[in-house]
Formats: C-alpha cells, sequence, structure tokens
C-alpha cells in the first residue's frame, strides 16, 4: 500500500511524515521519528506502555494508526521534562522508587499525567484505578502510586 | 571486614538508571535501528507435535521486501543444534545426587518434526516488520499432525509417542537423593500424611518482550549483537560456537532491559539465528519477538505435580518427608535439571528434618520449554511443603504457627549442616539467620497470633470468613561457577568498573558503584560501572538465580585487591612510606595520620603507566588494571517466613488478601530500597501466580492462553497492602556479609494464599492442594447456594 | 503483530460512508475507536479490504437533550459519555456502566456505537441498554431503521446491523422521578470485560415497585433481560427473601458458558450474587429519589 503523508504536532514540534496507512502510531513514531521513548509491549490494547497523550487524553499507540494522527497534537515521553527540569512526576517517581527495569515508565508516566492534570481532585483510590490502565512487572506498584499520590497532592496545592 | 566500613553500603542510593529511563532516552533492543536494518519475522508452529513433510518458500522469496527465507532444512548443515547441556552439573553433584541425565538437543529450526504450539519452522528477512509478516502468510506447508503427548502422565504411558526419538524415552531427566533413612522411616512414625500437589504453569512475563539485533562487519569479521538477554557471555559463546568465530570477535551487549525474572536467562535459537542471518546477509538484521510470539515460544515455568508423604510425631515434630515429583520440561530443557535440582535441596526448607528422601522425572512433552522462573523450582517445592506443614497441623488440630515452631532450626543451631548436596556439588550449610524470629515477627506484623486467632473466631460468628495464611522458605543464593569483573583506575584518576552482571531492572550500576565507591573510598560520581557487553570484561555468567551482588561484588573486590596492592606500592615508593602506615583516603593513597602526606588516584595511574616516565618500584608492572573472576565457595542461604490474613467472600469466592507480611534476610542489604523493591516485586509475581496467571493447554496440547486478554498480569488494583521486613544476618561467606536477592519474593505467595483460605474456610474442612486458587472453586465450597454461608443467623452462638 | 495491508477511507458526512459502505460491504470495516477492531486486526483476525474510519465525521459524535430522552451519536467517546452531566444526571445507568469499561486511555477513544456494534458478550453497554429500554438507529443509502435494544443483539457479537448499514445514534429515554439505578459486575481486574455484570433501574412509587428492569452480561452470547427475577419483584416487593428469590430466579434464568476464566456454574453463581447486589443498590437509591 502507498504511504500518505501526514503532518502532525509532537512535543510541541510541527513534523511531517509518511506512513502507510496500517502503521500504527506506536512505531511511526518510534521508527519514523525516533521518538523510542514509547515503548510496545503487546499490541493489543492491555499493557499501556505505548501510551500516549492525543489532544490531551492518553491513549494506546499502537491501536491507533498513524494516519489517524494527522492534525492531532501528541505529547510523548520526550517532551514530558522541560529540558534538563524534570517534570514533577518524574522526580517523584525516582523519589517512590517507582522504576526498576524502566520499560512500562512511560506509559506510566503519560497515563498519570492525564488521570491527575484533567482530575485534580482525584483521590487515591481512583488513583490506583486509573493506575491499573498500565501494567509493571517490576516493581509492584507500591512506588508507583505513591508518587502519582504525591503527584496529586501537589497539584491540589496541598 | 576491614576494607568496608560503611559509606556508601547499607544506603539507598538513588538510582543512576532513573534519568535516561524517566526521560524516554533508555536503549532498549527494539529501540536500536541501524542503516540498512532488514527484520525478521518467524513462523510458528500451530501444531502441537507434528511431522514436518514439505515447506515451501517459494511465493514468500517472490513477495514485496522479502530478502531471505530459509526453512530448517536450509541451516542443517550450517548451523548445530542449541546443545542440551547448556548447563553443566558440577563433578560433586553427580556423585552426591543420583541422576540420570539425558538432556535433548534443540534445532533452531527444526527440520523432521515440530514439538510444541510456537516452535519455529521458517523464517522470513525483509524490509520491514510489516512485509515479513506478510510473507510469512504466503510460505505453504505440508505438516503431518502426529499424536500430542500433551501432559506429563501421557508422557510416561508405555506407549507414548517419543517427542526426540532418539533419546528413546520422554524423560530428561531422574534424580534422586537420600538424607538419613529416607522413606524407610515412614515405618515408624507415629502418624502418616500423603497428598498430591500441583503447582500450575505461568512465566516469567516481563513487559519487554524478547529481542536482537546483530551487526556484521566483513572488514575485522566482527559480530556484534544487541540481545535483550541475561547472559551476553553465554549467548557470545554459543554464537561463536555455532558460526565458527573466535568469542573475542563476537560482542554481546544487553543494552537497556526490560525486564527478565529468568524468562532471558539462556540462550535461544533466535539468539544465534539473528547472528547468522547479519553475517550471511552482511547487514543489520532485527527479530523483535511480539507478545503472542513470547507467549508461545518464551520458556514457560512451574508446571510440577508432587507426591508427599509425611511421617510425623504426636507433638507434630516432622520425621520425614518423602517426595516424588514430577517436572513438565515442555519438549526441551534448556537448563537441564536445574529446577528439579532446587527443589530438591529446597524441600526441608527451615526446618530440622532428620530423614528426607526425594526423586524426580524431568519429563517431555508437547509444551513449550519449560525454564527457571523467580523462584526456580523453590515456589514450587514450598507449595507442596508448606501446605502439608498446614496439613500435619490440622491432623493434631495444632494451629499450624505451632508446628512451624516446633519444626524449625534454632538460631543456635547456625550454621546448619542440612545432609543434602546443593547443585553446584557441595554439601548444604545454612550460614547464619534466626528462622523462628522471622516467624514471629511477621505474625506481629499481623497483630500477634492470639489478636488474629480471636479476631477470626469473631468474625465467624458474624458470618465472615478470615483465615490466616503461612509460609517460610529457605533460599541458596548468589550461586556460583563464577562472575568476572574488571576495574581499572586511568590517568583520570576515575575508577571504572565491568562485570558479567546483566541487569534487567535490578539497579546494578548503582549497586556496584556503591560497592566500589567503599572499597576505593572515593565519592560514587568517580565510579564509573559498565554491565552486560562482553566487549568490558572477557568472562562473565549472567544475572540469574538471585546471585549477582553477592558474585559480582566478590569479582569487583578481588580485582580491586589485585590493584590495591600495586597502587600501595607506587605510592610507598613516592610518598617514601611504608605500605603499612598507607592507607586509602580522599581519592588516592595517604600516609596514617600524616594528612599532608598524599598521593590521589590520578597521579598514582600515572605514575604506573608504562614507559620512560613511569614511577613504578622494581618489580611492580604497568597499569592499574585488573580482571578477576570470584569463585564463590557455595551458596549463602537467605529465608523469609511469610504472613497474610485474607477475607473470603463466601458469595464470590473472592480472595480479599487484607495484609500480607514478609520477613525477608538477605544478609547485609547493599542498597535497602533497592533490595525493598525487589521483594516487593517478586511477591506481587508470586501474587498473580497464586491467583490468576496461568499459562492453559487443552487436552490436545493446544495453548489457549496466547495474549494478555487471557494471560493475566497482576495490575496495581489487585495488589493489597505488603509489609517487608529485612531482618540483616550478616553471611560469614563473604566479606560484606551480603547474601543474594531477588527470587526470594515469588515463592512463598501461592501457597501462603492456599494455606490463608483453607484456613478461612475450616468449618468446612477445606483443602486446596493446587495452584491457582480460582474463585469459582473456593465458593463452591461454600455449598450451592450463594447466600446460605453469608447468613448471620444461621450460627447458634448468635442466637443467644 | 501488524495487520494486514488496507485501503484507507476517510469520508467526512454520513452520506459520504454510506456510500462508501455499500461500494465496498462486505470486505469493508468501519473503524470507529479502534479499542476492539484494531486488535482484531493487529493478530490479523481480521483484514478488511477497506477501512472507513469515522473519526472525521462530525455528525456522529454528539449528546444532545431531547424533552423525553438522550440522544448520542456513535462515535461518542466512552469518555466523553463519562463525562457528560447531562448523561449523569438523565441516565445515570449508563454513567455508571461505562465507569466499568476498560481504563481512562482505552476509553479515550472507545465509542459508544463502536460497543454496541461490536456487541462482546461481556460489554457493558448493550446490559445497560437493555435495561434502558434503548433504541438504535441505523442508517444506509436505502434509508433508516429504528431498533429496540431488545431486538438488536442477536448472538455472540452479532447484532441486527446489516453489512451496508451504519449505526449513526442511540435513543435512550430519561428515568421518571424515584428511580434508582445499579450496575455492578465482577471482573478478574479492574477494568477486564465482566465474568458477569448486572445492570438494573427501578422506580418506586412511595414503598411500591412500579417498575423494574434487570438485564445481564459475560453471561450469555449476548445481554440476557432477566424476566423471572424482574416478576419476583414485582410481585413480592423488595423484601430481603424476595430479593434471594430473585436472584436465584437470575441465575436460572442466563445461559452462560466455560472458557478460560470462569466455568458456566460460577457465573450462574455471580449472576445470583450480582442480582441481589444490584438491587439492594438501586433500591437504596430509588428511596434517595423518592
Ligand atoms: C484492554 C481492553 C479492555 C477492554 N475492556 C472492555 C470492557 O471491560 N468492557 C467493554 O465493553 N469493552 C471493553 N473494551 C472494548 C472497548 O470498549 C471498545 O472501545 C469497544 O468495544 C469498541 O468500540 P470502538 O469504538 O473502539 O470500536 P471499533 O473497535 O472501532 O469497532 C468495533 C466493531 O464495531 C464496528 N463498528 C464501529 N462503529 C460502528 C458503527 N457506527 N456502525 C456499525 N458498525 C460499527 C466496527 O466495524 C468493528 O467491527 C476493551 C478494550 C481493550 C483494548
Ligand atoms: S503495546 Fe499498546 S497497550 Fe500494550
Ligand atoms: S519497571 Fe519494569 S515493567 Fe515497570
Amino acid at each position: 500500500m502507498d504511504e500518505q503523508s501526514i503532518s502532525l504536532t509532537v512535543n510541541g514540534t510541527e513534523q511531517n511524515g509518511e506512513a502507510e496507512p496500517r502503521m500504527s502510531l506506536a512505531d511511526f513514531l518510534r521508527e519514523r521519528l525516533g521518538l523510542t521513548g514509547t515503548h510496545i509491549g503487546c499490541e493489543h490494547g492491555v499493557c499501556g506502555v505505548c501510551t500516549v497523550i492525543c489532544d490531551g487524553m492518553a491513549v494506546r499507540s499502537c491501536l491507533m494508526f498513524a494516519v489517524q494522527a494527522d492534525k492531532k497534537e501528541i505529547r510523548t515521553i520526550e517532551g514530558l521534562a522541560d529540558g534538563d527540569t524534570m517534570h514533577p512526576l518524574q522526580t517523584l517517581f525516582s523519589e517512590q522508587r517507582a522504576l526498576q527495569c524502566g520499560f512500562c515508565t512511560p506509559g506510566m508516566l503519560m497515563t498519570a499525567v492525564d488521570l491527575v492534570d484533567n482530575n485534580p481532585s482525584i483521590t487515591p483510590p481512583e488513583i490506583k484505578a486509573g493506575m491499573s490502565a498500565v501494567l509493571c512487572r517490576c516493581t509492584g506498584y507500591e512506588g508507583i502510586l505513591k508518587a502519582v499520590e504525591a503527584y496529586a497532592k501537589q497539584i491540589k496545592g496541598v | 571486614m576491614p576494607d568496608t566500613i560503611p559509606g556508601y553500603i547499607g544506603q539507598s542510593v538513588p538510582r543512576r538508571e532513573d534519568k535516561r529511563l524517566l526521560r524516554g532516552e533508555g536503549l532498549f533492543v527494539a529501540d536500536i535501528q541501524l542503516p540498512n536494518m532488514l527484520h525478521v519475522a518467524i513462523a510458528r508452529s500451530q501444531f502441537p507435535h507434528a511431522r514436518i513433510k514439505d515447506i515451501d518458500l517459494s511465493k514468500a522469496l517472490s513477495a514485496e521486501g522479502v530478502e531471505l527465507a530459509i526453512s530448517g532444512e536450509d541451516i542443517l548443515e550450517q548451523l548445530p543444534p542449541i546443545s542440551g547441556m547448556q548447563l553443566a552439573t558440577p563433578p560433586g553433584y553427580q556423585e552426591r545426587v543420583d541422576t540420570d541425565i539425558q538432556i535433548p538437543d534443540q534445532p533452531l529450526i527444526p527440520h523432521e518434526k515440530v514439538r510444541f504450539v510456537g516452535e519455529p519452522y521458517a523464517l522470513v528477512v525483509a524490509r520491514n516488520r510489516y512485509l515479513a509478516e506478510d510473507a510469512l502468510e504466503l510460505i505453504s506447508t505440508d505438516f503431518d499432525p502426529l499424536p500430542p503427548v500433551a501432559t506429563t502422565d501421557k508422557a510416561l504411558d508405555e506407549n507414548a509417542p517419543l517427542l526426540h526419538e532418539k533419546l528413546g524415552r520422554n524423560v530428561a531427566a531422574i534424580l534422586h537423593t537420600k538424607k538419613g533413612q529416607g522413606a524407610e522411616a515412614l515405618k515408624t512414625a507415629p502418624h502418616r500424611l500423603k497428598r498430591r500437589f500441583y503447582h500450575h504453569r505461568y512465566a516469567a512475563m516481563p513487559m519487554e518482550c524478547r529481542g536482537v539485533v546483530a551487526d556484521y562487519d566483513a572488514r575485522t569479521d566482527t559480530l556484534t549483537i544487541w540481545s535483550s538477554t541475561q547472559v551476553v557471555h553465554w549467548v557470545s559463546r554459543e554464537v561463536a560456537n555455532s558460526l565458527g568465530m573466535p568469542e573475542e570477535n563476537v560482542r554481546c551487549i544487553a543494552p537497556d532491559v526490560g525486564g527478565g525474572f529468568g524468562g532471558k536467562g539462556h540462550v535461544y535459537p533466535e539468539d544465534i539465528l539473528v547472528a547468522y542471518l547479519a553475517r550471511r546477509l552482511q547487514r543489520p538484521v532485527k527479530w523483535i519477538e511480539d507478545r503472542h510470539e513470547h507467549i508461545l515460544n518464551s520458556t514457560h515455568s512451574r508446571d510440577n505435580i508432587y507426591d508427599v508423604e509425611i511421617g510425623f510425631d504426636n507433638d507434630g515434630r516432622i520425621e520425614t518427608v518423602v517426595s516424588d515429583f514430577v517436572v513438565d520440561s515442555g519438549a526441551y530443557s534448556p537448563i537441564g535439571a536445574g529446577i528439579a535440582g532446587n527443589s530438591i535441596a529446597h524441600m526441608l526448607g527451615p526446618y530440622d528434618i532428620p530423614n528426607y528422601e526425594a526423586s524426580s522425572k524431568i519429563v517431555l512433552t508437547n509444551r513449550t520449554p519449560n525454564a527457571p522462573y523467580r523462584g526456580a523450582g523453590r515456589p514450587e517445592v514450598g507449595f507442596a511443603m508448606e501446605r502439608a506443614v498446614d496439613l500435619v497441623a490440622n491432623e493434631l488440630e495444632l494451629d499450624p504457627a505451632e508446628v512451624r515452631f516446633r519444626n524449625m532450626i534454632k538460631a543456635d543451631q547456625m550454621p546448619y549442616s542440612v545432609g543434602l548436596t546443593y547443585r553446584d556439588g557441595v554439601p548444604i550449610v545454612y550460614d547464619s539467620g534466626d528462622y523462628p524470629k522471622a516467624l514471629e515477627r511477621a505474625l506481629e506484623e499481623l497483630g500477634g497470633l492470639k489478636s488474629i486467632r480471636k479476631r477470626q473466631k469473631d468474625a465467624l460468628r458474624q458470618g465472615r470468613y478470615i483465615g490466616l495464611g503461612l509460609g517460610c522458605y529457605v533460599e541458596g543464593t548468589g550461586v556460583g561457577p563464577f562472575e568476572g569483573a574488571t576495574v581499572k583506575i586511568d590517568a583520570t584518576g576515575k575508577i571504572v568498573v565491568a562485570t558479567g552482571a546483566c541487569p534487567q531492572g535490578q539497579g546494578h550500576e548503582t549497586v556496584f558503584a556503591q560497592v566500589t565507591a567503599d572499597l576505593w573510598k572515593v565519592p560514587i560520581e568517580d565510579v564509573y560501572v559498565t554491565v552486560a557487553d562482553t566487549a568490558h570484561v572477557t568472562m562473565g555468567y549472567g544475572t540469574l538465580a538471585s546471585r549477582s551482588t553477592v558474585t559480582a561484588s566478590g569479582a569487583i573486590q578481588l580485582a580491586s585487591d589485585q590493584i590495591k596492592e600495586k597502587a600501595f606500592a607506587i605510592a610507598s615508593g613516592i610518598l617514601e612510606a611504608g605500605e603499612k602506615d598507607l592507607e586509602l583516603r580522599d581519592s588516592g593513597v595517604g600516609v596514617k595520620g600524616v594528612p599532608g602526606m598524599h598521593i590521589s588516584f590520578r597521579d598514582i595511574a600515572t605514575a604506573a603507566r608504562p614507559g620512560w616516565g613511569h614511577k613504578r618500584p622494581e618489580g611492580i608492572d604497568a597499569g592499574l588494571e585488573a580482571t578477576s573472576y570470584y569463585e564463590p565457595p557455595t551458596v549463602t542461604w537467605a529465608y523469609a517466613s511469610n504472613a497474610a490474613i485474607v477475607e473470603v467472600n463466601p458469595g464470590t469466592g473472592q480472595v480479599l488478601i487484607e495484609n500480607y507480611v514478609e520477613v525477608h534476610d538477605a544478609g547485609v542489604l547493599v542498597n535497602p530500597a533497592i533490595a525493598d523493591g525487589q521483594v516487593k516485586g517478586g511477591l506481587v509475581q508470586g501474587l498473580g501466580g497464586g491467583l490468576m496467571e496461568e499459562i492453559t493447554y487443552d487436552e490436545n496440547g493446544q495453548l489457549l492462553t496466547g495474549s494478555f486478554m487471557d494471560y493475566l498480569l497482576p495490575s496495581a488494583s489487585d495488589v493489597p497492602p505488603i509489609t517487608v521486613i529485612h531482618q540483616e544476618t550478616p553471611s560469614p561467606l563473604n566479606s560484606l556479609g551480603v547474601k543474594g536477592l531477588g527470587e526470594g519474593g515469588a515463592i512463598a505467595p501461592p501457597v501462603v494464599i492456599a494455606n490463608a483460605v483453607c484456613d478461612a474456610l475450616r468449618p468446612f474442612k477445606a483443602e486446596i492442594n493446587s495452584t491457582p486458587v480460582r474463585w469459582g472453586e473456593v465458593a463452591a465450597i461454600f455449598g450451592d447456594d450463594p447466600f446460605k454461608a453469608t447468613s448471620t443467623t444461621t450460627t447458634p452462638e448468635m442466637e443467644k | 503483530m501488524k495487520p494486514a495491508p488496507f485501503n484507507y477511507i476517510v469520508p467526512t458526512s454520513i452520506d459520504e460512508a454510506l456510500a462508501l459502505l455499500e461500494e465496498h460491504a462486505p470486505d469493508a470495516r468501519l473503524l470507529a475507536g479502534g479499542q476492539s477492531l484494531v486488535p482484531m486486526m493487529n493478530f490479523r483476525l481480521s483484514r478488511p479490504s477497506h477501512l472507513i474510519d469515522l473519526n472525521c465525521i462530525p455528525d456522529l459524535a454528539f449528546i444532545q437533550d431531547n424533552k423525553d430522552h438522550i440522544s448520542i451519536g456513535a462515535m461518542t467517546r466512552e469518555r466523553t459519555i463519562e463525562e457528560s452531566s447531562l448523561v449523569r444526571s438523565s441516565i445515570p445507568l449508563l454513567y455508571e456502566a461505562t465507569r466499568h469499561i476498560a481504563h481512562l486511555p482505552i476509553r479515550s477513544r472507545g465509542t459508544i456505537g463502536g460497543s454496541i456494534s461490536n456487541a462482546d458478550p461481556a460489554a457493558e453497554y448493550p446490559a445497560a441498554l437493555l435495561t434502558l429500554d434503548g433504541e438504535m438507529v441505523v442508517r444506509s443509502k436505502q434509508g433508516k431503521r429504528q431498533i429496540k435494544a431488545s431486538d438488536f443483539f442477536k448472538g455472540i457479537m452479532e447484532t441486527a446491523i446489516e453489512p451496508n448499514e451504519l449505526l449513526v445514534e442511540i435513543i435512550v429515554p430519561k428515568v421518571p422521578p424515584g428511580t434508582g439505578f445499579a450496575f455492578v459486575e465482577i471482573s478478574r481486574r479492574h477494568g477486564d470485560y465482566a465474568l458477569a455484570g448486572i445492570a438494573a433501574q427501578m422506580t418506586l412509587s412511595g414503598k411500591t415497585v412500579t417498575n423494574v428492569r434487570l438485564a445481564a452480561c459475560g453471561v450469555g452470547p449476548c445481554p440476557i433481560r432477566l424476566n423471572d427475577a424482574e416478576k419476583q419483584i414485582i410481585d413480592d416487593g423488595l423484601t430481603e427473601k424476595s430479593i434471594q428469590s430473585a436472584a436465584k430466579a437470575a441465575a436460572l434464568e442466563v445461559d452462560p458458558e466455560t472458557d478460560l476464566h470462569a466455568t458456566a456454574d460460577y457465573r450462574r453463581r455471580l449472576t445470583a450474587v450480582l442480582t441481589q447486589q444490584a438491587l439492594l443498590k438501586a433500591k437504596e437509591r430509588a428511596q434517595e429519589n423518592n
């Protein structure tokens, strides 16, 4: 099949690229744009390690075709820190030992950003349920939940 | 511990790995992109057992973007199978444990027959993965299905078809061992109890599947392989052997690895195939396993049936344990008899039991090969043993905790000689620890045994079913044969360390920097650690079996000792002081008690350089660099006691874990936060195995759980409150006092859950002797009426 | 795990989509949120020749307040429904059902139309719509049909939609005053498809139950209306005993199968337990609204 051209904004920068219609957004970000921070763990929507933010909402990038991201605004893990300054969630993840191998971490972070930024009054049980969207095989989740809870507190300003 | 006054060791130093991983700047195998790279897709058998009559690749070969397609026949001459003896047993072992081991070789791509669903039978190399998968669909095959050997029972049947005709049997190994009177002792035991236990099949299931990239440089005849593996040296050795190249010319790197847990702990056919393809095509080649392939093709684990008989006296003291167990090894046995060997060595656990006899068969079936996964034989045997201990308690109407205390080895019995042989060939001696104290502390954390029992009784009166589950184990850690490390100090004064360890999330770059910084008394920032790259250290073993902290630290220490000797000799010459008066301080060597008399490592390293300007005393050769191999005398023994309180819902059978405690002892903890994370992560894997993770085959050997919709990993919502308490008894076997860690957490949860549920359901005399614990089966124990057991008016006491 | 190639077409109007459907059916597939279809395509279990992407048809995404009912466009995201105050106040059962669907990042894309057209036996929306007495509006080039939920779900992943038809709208009656509702389910993990789930809605007038509707998911080829259980409540009211009898009746009228995740017997048991829970919760809420 022929490739189609798409233009989208990724982490604030306009990007133009070509993709065969069947190419997933995950593959496009990784292979065409070299943004390999977005990982692939199952390609059927369950593990969540491919999660990116599309027009302000977390989505599974393995279940979107790149062509569907035309004219959309995508945010990936590479766009989370502000240059050398880590995003508060990144700092909290490190402090709370929320990562071991780090493979799930990009998906965890992007999911948490959506959960908390779009719902600052989120409660700890809601965080636990919400973070169940992404699987981690290493940590047992304790540090991840603590980090996201701490971030929610920061956002709320308490 | 002369050289290791506490500095960084013992502190939860932040991980140096974090920054790149948090920013999406890690490098995993799938992230590697090389110019001109080709992509592999692998055709995998849908039959559990079938003869290959014909494979026609012609259409695939002419498909768009395809460079090459091969089947088993095409490589028959070029590539030998992976030897059945990937892991050799040490000399002492064969003599002390009766063994009869005949491990089948594993062809990289079989040409005669396929032996499990998921086994490769052909592959395609194409411009990209999409096209490669398109071409796979064009391969036409003629397979002649053979009767599947779907279970170990079927495999052991006299008339069973053979998986490997050459072996003449469906058994890869038979092991037997005996202590004291063994089974004989049953005859004199006042009580006997016999049961069958089953630990089901589940798998390591790292979030990153496996993957290999290889690049061949014709100019220098060298191969570089990036593999998501726990054993880089092993990969480069097998590849070098297969391709007839010197090991030196085959460099294997494990970049960031997204979890392994044993599933990436041996050489797989793809490691060799991709390297071969890169050399053959003279282009970089990449194969990334997808999740479906991973579940089919990467090794599974557990899947053991135990027949256990226990002899015990009126006080619940266990006199003998007799165990006969079968490991479903699947179609091959990549780690040979390792799992069964572990099980045999760990069965007696923390208990002082005079007699023991164990026999095991490692049986070949048409399932995915079985290899060690976190715990490796210990969760299986632990399930059988710790269930049996509870059943002994039930027989005598004693508290299961009490029976454990009565049988446990006491602290003053340490070191305790078990009377068995470990798989390194050395007689087992538990080196240190206080087992009863660990159990006591676990119970205390839950409020104390008395109060738990009272709460349980009160709850029952209200129609609520609360149970206490216990699980205790010991774990041989830091197993040999060896680990390598190279330590260098260059003219910048920085210390550079490379080890054969291959971390997959354990934070080794941080841990080894801590160890090295303390050995040299330097700021941790001055230590540079590389891991998992064969170019940096010639011989290494890898990260598996809870061994790296012990073994790699040992190697770093040995290498450091060698360089230190030199550094002191040089410093002694320059400072004109006797070596005995020197000490390590301030990133250099100084004269004790004389602040001004000091020379930096930078200057020592410069002085040590070869050439005219050197300042080495006579007899000291050039350079500050050493490579050492640490060969541990034997394993150190970590141990733990687990306790959990569950509540069972009589309507739905759901098991709610109210609280889970593990008191764990891994000796001195180099980095407590990392250690804590290792135990907790392991516990959650154990809970997953206890309640939801399961690889299922149907009666014809078809795998039914081929996706993440069917294979259920625990998510954040499934995790109960967990407390881990570290009881740090130093190991006397190494100067750091460390024991290994990593697997432990995963060992006990399945049996703790089963014991807790049975405890909660005492009114029904419930016995759950297999895993996973299924809600449906638990619910059925309450009878058909889902509302009966909840009704609060049925218990007579309530009416008073 | 990459999908087979396909022709990708992006209509921007309903009419255009219908024309494309007419032209390419039955080998074409409509792409809504892709949360069920794309996994199937990645496994190559679904391999449409043409993929007609509905994501650029603005006329399919809306939630509208129409006097006695709410209209929801087929391409309305599950997440939009979850966040809609109109849905929450006028058809709260649909809100509660939505909260049980998968996880937020999946609900960001998944649509109500996709879920209903997909008709997974364990999906929440079909059972909720059966309880709510919803109607589906489907269109083809030939015209428009309105199908009641009770006639819409035909079997495992089978609906009344013809290959040349497009589901455009879902119509849900607003709940009358004095109504309580509940969607309860048990799944193996948070966000997984239900092993069994019950949707309940009841209207009280004082202490009398004037209306009760119950439907189950996960326990049959498609959602099942629990008529016997409803009758029990209408006949005997909301006593502890009648609720238990209703729950037991429910367990008998479902038609579960054994699969990897649960046996048929266990699913029946869960049906009983969940029916009891749903009735109690709905009753409590109905009383609050009375
Ligand atoms: C990990 C995971 C967990 C999930 N858990 C749940 C769960 O617990 N409960 C649940 O209900 N769902 C669950 N889902 C599915 C999710 O809700 C889907 O979004 C939904 O089932 C399908 O909606 P969609 O918009 O994504 O449809 P698509 O996947 O795009 O389409 C599904 C099918 O419907 C057809 N279709 C779509 N729109 C129309 C239309 N307007 N007219 C005619 N045909 C149409 C498509 O052609 C396709 O055949 C889960 C999904 C994932 C990946
Ligand atoms: S890779 Fe997208 S959800 Fe797993
Ligand atoms: S840190 Fe390894 S999967 Fe989460």
